[in-house]
C-alpha cells in the first residue's frame, strides 16, 4: 500500500495535565506519572478583546496548540494551510441553540449561530493571523483524528507547502454528554512539511493498515485515549516523547487503521 | 495536480429526483422553491423542500441511522444508477481502495432539535431512543454511505458551511494523487432543519418570498434541501464526452464570520487557483455557476471578485433560485448542474431574478444561452470565510 511520507516540525498539545508538548513530555515518555488535572485553556490572545472574551472552549484550544506547533517549527501561521479537524464542533453552543429551539421563543442569538458552524476555530483562527491560505474542517466522530491527518499530510504533498493539523474535542453539557461523553478537552496540532527541513522533529511514513491499534500501557493515557477522539494519536505521541523510532498504529476507522513509521 | 473523471453524478432537490427533473427544470426555467409550512417553523419565508422523506425510511439494517439526512441521501444513492456504479468501482477496485468524502453543514440535528422537546421533565434526558452517533454526528452521512456499500477505506465529513461538499472533492483528488485510493463517493448532503431556518433569520438574511439572486430588490436567501453525490476516478480514465474536475482552488477570507470580504479577495484568490490548477485563462471558461446566494452583500463581494476576474461578458448566473441554498450541498449540487451544464451546452439562466441590480457588472444570464460549452465555473463560499471554486471541463475527442 501506498503511503504518505512527511516530515513534523512542531507540535502543539493542550489536554488534562498536558499544557504544551514540552511540559508534557516527561509523562508522555513514561518517565514522570501521569496527573490528570483539569485541561487549562489559555485566553486567545490573538483575538480582538471583545471577541476574546465571548469566544468558547474550541477556539481557546485550537488557538493554544496551533500557536505552539507553529512557532515551535519558525513557520508564520500568515501563510499557512490549515486542517482542523473535531468530533463535536463548539458542543456549549450547540446545546444552547438547541435549548433555544425547543424553547417557546425560537429567537436564537446571531452570534450563537455564526458561531455554530463546524470550521468556526478555522474562521476565527484566519482572522487572527491574517491567513488567505486554504482551511478546511473534518469530522469522523471516534476517527477524527485520523482523518485528519490523512487530509493534513495529502495536503503538504499536493501542495509542496507546510500544513498546519489542529485537532481538537470539546464536550456537551447534560443530556448530551451522557450520549457523548468526552471527560477532557483534548487538543493536538501537528505542523506537517512535504520535505526535511532544519526543525523537523521526525519523519512520518503514514500508511493504511488492517492491524489492531496500539494500546497506551499507562491505564490514565490508555482511558484517555479510548474516551476523546484526538487522544487517539496517544500511541503516536508517547513514541515522539521517547524520541524512539518504529511503527506506531494508531487508530481510525472501523477495518481501517493508519501504520505510522517514525523515524528520525 | 491531475484531473479527476466524474464517473457518475447525481442530485436530487427541491427540483426533483436525479438528473432528468434537474435538466427540465433548468431548461423550463423553473424554481423548486415555495412558500410552505414545514416541521413546526413559524416563520415567513419560502423553502426548497424534497418532498416524500416522511415516507422513506433508510434500509432496515442501517436503521440506527434513520434522520431526514441520510433519507435523503438514501434517495439521490438510488437513484441514476448511482449505486451500481459505485458497486462496479468497488468490483473494480476492491473495498479499501474506495474513499467517502462528504459535506454537510447541520447533517441529521434535526433529530435531536425534536428530542429535545421532548426531553424528560424531571431528569431532563433525551428520550431513549434518540440515536447521537449515528443521525447528529456531523460524520453521520459519510458513515452512512460507508455502511451502504460496506466499504472499507478512508472516510470524512468536511464541514466548512456553505463550501463543504465543493471542498471534498479536493480531498479526494489529494487520496488519489497520494495514491492511498483509486475512486471516491464525494459531495454532500444538507436538509431542512430548525437551526438553518431560525439562525439565518437572527441574521435577518432570509427572504420572504422566493429569493432573487443578484437582482436590484434582492432581500436575502431561500433555504433548500440537497443530496448530491459523485463518483470520481483519475482523470485520464475519461473518453471524449466525459466530465473531468480539471481545477479545484480553496482560499480563506480571514476577514468576518459571517460577511465576506466585501471586494471579494477570498474569492478571487479561489477563482485564480481553481483556473491555475486547471491550466486556463479567464477567457476559456464558458459558464460560471456563482455563489450567488441573493443577500445584498453576499452577490455585491462576489460580484467584485468575478467581474474583477473576468471581465463583464462571461455568462453567469446562480442556481439558487432554481433550488434554494442548500448550504452544505450547495458546492456539489452546482458541480453537478455545471457538468449538466457541460454535457447540454447549456448555460442555465437564473430563476427569481428579474432585474439584475445595475450595481453588479458581472454577466448574469436571466435566460438560457444554448452555447458550446468547455469549461464551467462554480462558486461555493461559507461562513468563516471558506472559499472553494471548482473548474470541471468537458474532455474533447
Amino acid at each position: 500500500m501506498s503511503a504518505l511520507r512527511v516530515y513534523l516540525d512542531g507540535i502543539g498539545l493542550c489536554g488534562p495535565g498536558m499544557a504544551g508538548w514540552a511540559a508534557s513530555r516527561d509523562s508522555l515518555a513514561g518517565t514522570r506519572p501521569v496527573e490528570l488535572s483539569p485541561t487549562v485553556l489559555p485566553a486567545a490572545e490573538a483575538l480582538p478583546p471583545a471577541e476574546r472574551r465571548r469566544v468558547g472552549v474550541p477556539i481557546k484550544l485550537s488557538m493554544a496548540i496551533g500557536f505552539e506547533a507553529a512557532q515551535q517549527a519558525g513557520v508564520d501561521p500568515a501563510n499557512l494551510a490549515a486542517v482542523f479537524s473535531s468530533t463535536g464542533g463548539d458542543c456549549d453552543n450547540c446545546h444552547a441553540i438547541l435549548e433555544t429551539l425547543a424553547s417557546d421563543d425560537r429567537q436564537i442569538s446571531p452570534t450563537r449561530f455564526h458561531n455554530s458552524v463546524h470550521n468556526a476555530p478555522s474562521g476565527y483562527w484566519s482572522i487572527a493571523t491574517h491567513c488567505m491560505a486554504p482551511s478546511t474542517s473534518l469530522c469522523a466522530l471516534d476517527a477524527t483524528f485520523g482523518a485528519g491527518l490523512l487530509e493534513a499530510a495529502s495536503q503538504a504533498l499536493a501542495s509542496g507547502q507546510p500544513c498546519l493539523l489542529l485537532a481538537y474535542d470539546t464536550a456537551y453539557p447534560d443530556p448530551l454528554y451522557s450520549l457523548r461523553p468526552i471527560p477532557y478537552p483534548f487538543g493536538l496540532a501537528l505542523l506537517l512539511r512535504p520535505a526535511r527541513s532544519t526543525t523537523s522533529l521526525a519523519c512520518l511514513n503514514i500508511g493504511l493498515s488492517e492491524k489492531a491499534p496500539d494500546r497506551c500501557t499507562d491505564a490514565t493515557l490508555e482511558s484517555l485515549r479510548q474516551s476523546i477522539p484526538v487522544a487517539r494519536a496517544l500511541p503516536l505521541l508517547q513514541r515522539l516523547a521517547r524520541n524512539a523510532p518504529g511503527r506506531v498504529v494508531i487508530d481510525y476507522l472501523e477495518h481501517l487503521s493508519l501504520a505510522i513509521e517514525v523515524t528520525a | 495536480m491531475p484531473a479527476l473523471r466524474l464517473s457518475s453524478f447525481t442530485l436530487s432537490s427541491a427540483l426533483g429526483t436525479g438528473l432528468a427533473p434537474t435538466l427540465e427544470a433548468l431548461r423550463a426555467q423553473r424554481s423548486g422553491l415555495a412558500h410552505k409550512h414545514w416541521e413546526t417553523v413559524d416563520l415567513d419565508t419560502c423553502i426548497g423542500e424534497v418532498g416524500g422523506l416522511d415516507d422513506l425510511p433508510v434500509r432496515a439494517d442501517l436503521a440506527q441511522f434513520d434522520c431526514r439526512n441520510n433519507r435523503l441521501a438514501q434517495l439521490a444513492l438510488e437513484t441514476d444508477g448511482f449505486a451500481e456504479a459505485v458497486r462496479s468501482a468497488i468490483a473494480k477496485y476492491g473495498a479499501t481502495r474506495v474513499g467517502v468524502f462528504l459535506g454537510t453543514s447541520t447533517s441529521g440535528i434535526l433529530s435531536t432539535e425534536i428530542a429535545y422537546r421532548h426531553r424528560d421533565p424531571v431528569s431532563g434526558h433525551l428520550p431513549a431512543n434518540h440515536d447521537y452517533r449515528h443521525t447528529h454526528n456531523s460524520y453521520s452521512v459519510a458513515d452512512f454511505v460507508r455502511h451502504y456499500f460496506d466499504l472499507r477505506g478512508p472516510a470524512f465529513v468536511v464541514s466548512t458551511a456553505c463550501s463543504s461538499s465543493a471542498k471534498v472533492f479536493g480531498s479526494a483528488q489529494r487520496m488519489i494523487a497520494a495514491g492511498l485510493i483509486d475512486a471516491a463517493i464525494v459531495g454532500g448532503v444538507d436538509s431542512l432543519c430548525l437551526t438553518t431556518l431560525y439562525g439565518f433569520n437572527s441574521l435577518q438574511l432570509v427572504s420572504p418570498t422566493a429569493c432573487k439572486p443578484f437582482d436590484a430588490h434582492r432581500d436575502g436567501i431561500s433555504i433548500g434541501e440537497a443530496a448530491a453525490f459523485i463518483l470520481v476516478e483519475a482523470g485520464e480514465l475519461a473518453r471524449p464526452g466525459e466530465i473531468v474536475m480539471s481545477g479545484i482552488g480553496e482560499s480563506s477570507d480571514a476577514h468576518h464570520m459571517s460577511s465576506p470580504h466585501p471586494e471579494g479577495l477570498g474569492a478571487r484568490l479561489a477563482m485564480q487557483a481553481a483556473l491555475d490548477m486547471a491550466g486556463l485563462t479567464p477567457t476559456d471558461i464558458d459558464y460560471i455557476n456563482l455563489h450567488g446566494t441573493s443577500t445584498p452583500s453576499n452577490d455585491a463581494a462576489e460580484d467584485k471578485g468575478v467581474s474583477g476576474l473576468f471581465g463583464t461578458a462571461t455568462p453567469c448566473s446562480s442556481t439558487k433560485g432554481h433550488t434554494g441554498h442548500t448550504l452544505g450541498a450547495a458546492g456539489g449540487a452546482e458541480a453537478i448542474i455545471c457538468a449538466l451544464a457541460l454535457q447540454h451546452d447549456l448555460a442555465p439562466g437564473g430563476v427569481g431574478t428579474t432585474e439584475v441590480d445595475p450595481r453588479l457588472a458581472s454577466h448574469y444570464l436571466l435566460t438560457n444561452l444554448t452555447i458550446p460549452m468547455r469549461h464551467t465555473l462554480s462558486n461555493s463560499f461559507g461562513f468563516g470565510g471558506s472559499n472553494c471554486s471548482i473548474v470541471l471541463s468537458k474532455v474533447m475527442a
